[in-house]
């Protein structure tokens, strides 16, 4: 598909979403108390929406990951929160 | 589908679905003992068929102790033990979903358990990366797994929840690799089709979730709406919604649609 073809049928849709994300983090400059490292964590994401090549999803991706290689001893509990948490490598 | 109503059955019949393939998974709370798997087990290979035959579906199913419930050791041995019994069930494709959901030691002894027991009764594998932040590391730690146990066919492996950071090392062992498309986590539609336009449409297949989540049935005559409006022929859609999941489940002559 030619660029002005995927625009076509995402510019919308990525518009909204990037003014969701905008507003997502007025609406967190305006909350109380100190972010944990989820924000932190989005913030350094954000970094790789700047890089010019086509691996921008990919390195999100790789961003939010824990990059470490070892199974650890016991679970912190289920689930997951999206992002990973630095203290506890 | 034990999760879901009726109505998602008409829907997918509507839709075009011709088959169900339904892994053993979390209940959303853990169960209590094996028996309460057994009783599972059943519902799986027993009533959950009848109950799709209703509506003009097939309905085929994976067993094992799922990820989210093998941090403990002594029941994930319990129900291991239990699951021959079910293998001969006429709609039972093979073992899954199993895999890692936080990479802990635990988790993957029970896996390694999991992959011994597919070797030895000739079973396919239905594989679940972890999710999130762990998902990189644990299909890291899965595909370790896989690979050194030199009785797996790769080629009768699916490792499943595949994203743009995992796909390519999975596609690399010569398993097969499938996208979950869910509205928030795993994989949005447009995602999958980019990720069929990067990496190849071979071997990856892609699955609605249908779970007692948010997740949507139908996720993928959606994607394959989507597909046609950037430009997929019908023929290369059909190839990768319907060929590619024909290709991988057809190696189990169980699978007839």
């Amino acid at each position: 598909m030619t660029r002005n073809e995927l625009l076509d049928l995402y510019f919308m849709d990525a518009r909204a979403k990037l003014i969701d994300i905008a507003a997502f983090l007025d609406r967190l400059d305006r909350g109380t108390g100190e972010a944990d490292f989820r924000l932190a964590a989005f913030l350094r994401a954000m970094n790789e929406l700047s890089c010019n090549e086509p691996q921008r999803a990919r390195n999100v991706l790789l961003s939010l990951s824990d990059p470490t290689e070892e199974p650890i001893a016991k679970a912190p509990g289920k689930g997951a929160v999206g992002a990973w948490a630095v203290v506890n490598s | 589908m034990v999760s879901r109503t009726t109505d998602d059955y008409t829907a997918m019949a509507l839709s075009g679905c011709a088959a169900v393939c339904e892994p053993a998974f979390w209940a959303g709370f853990d169960r209590s003992s094996a028996q309460g798997f057994y009783d599972y087990f059943c519902q799986l290979t027993d009533y959950e068929p009848k109950r799709a035959a209703k509506f003009g579906l097939p309905h085929y199913s994976w067993l094992c102790i799922n990820p989210k419930e093998s941090e403990d050791s002594e029941l994930a041995r319990e129900v291991i033990d239990i699951i021959p019994e079910f293998l001969d069930r006429p709609n039972v494709l093979g073992i899954g979903e199993i895999g890692l959901n936080k990479n802990t030691r635990t988790e993957l002894k029970v896996l390694e358990w999991h992959v011994d027991l597919a070797a030895r009764h000739d079973q396919m594998i239905l594989v679940h990366t972890p999710h999130l932040e762990d998902k990189l590391k644990g299909t890291r730690l899965i595909l370790d797994v896989l690979k050194s146990d030199r009785r797996i066919d790769p080629a009768r492996v699916i490792i499943d929840h595949v994203e743009e950071h995992t796909v390519k090392m999975v596609l690399n062992t010569g398993m097969w690799a499938g996208m979950t498309l869910y509205p928030e986590s795993k994989c949005t539609s447009s995602r999958a089709i980019d990720i069929l336009e990067n990496y190849g449409a071979e071997q990856i297949w892609m699955n609605s979730a249908c779970d007692w989540g948010i997740s949507v049935p139908l996720a993928v005559p959606r994607t394959a709406l989507e597909m046609r409006k950037r430009g997929w022929s019908q023929e290369r859609i059909e190839a990768v919604t319907f060929g590619n999941p024909m290709r991988f489940m057809s190696q189990n002559p169980r699978f007839k649609v």
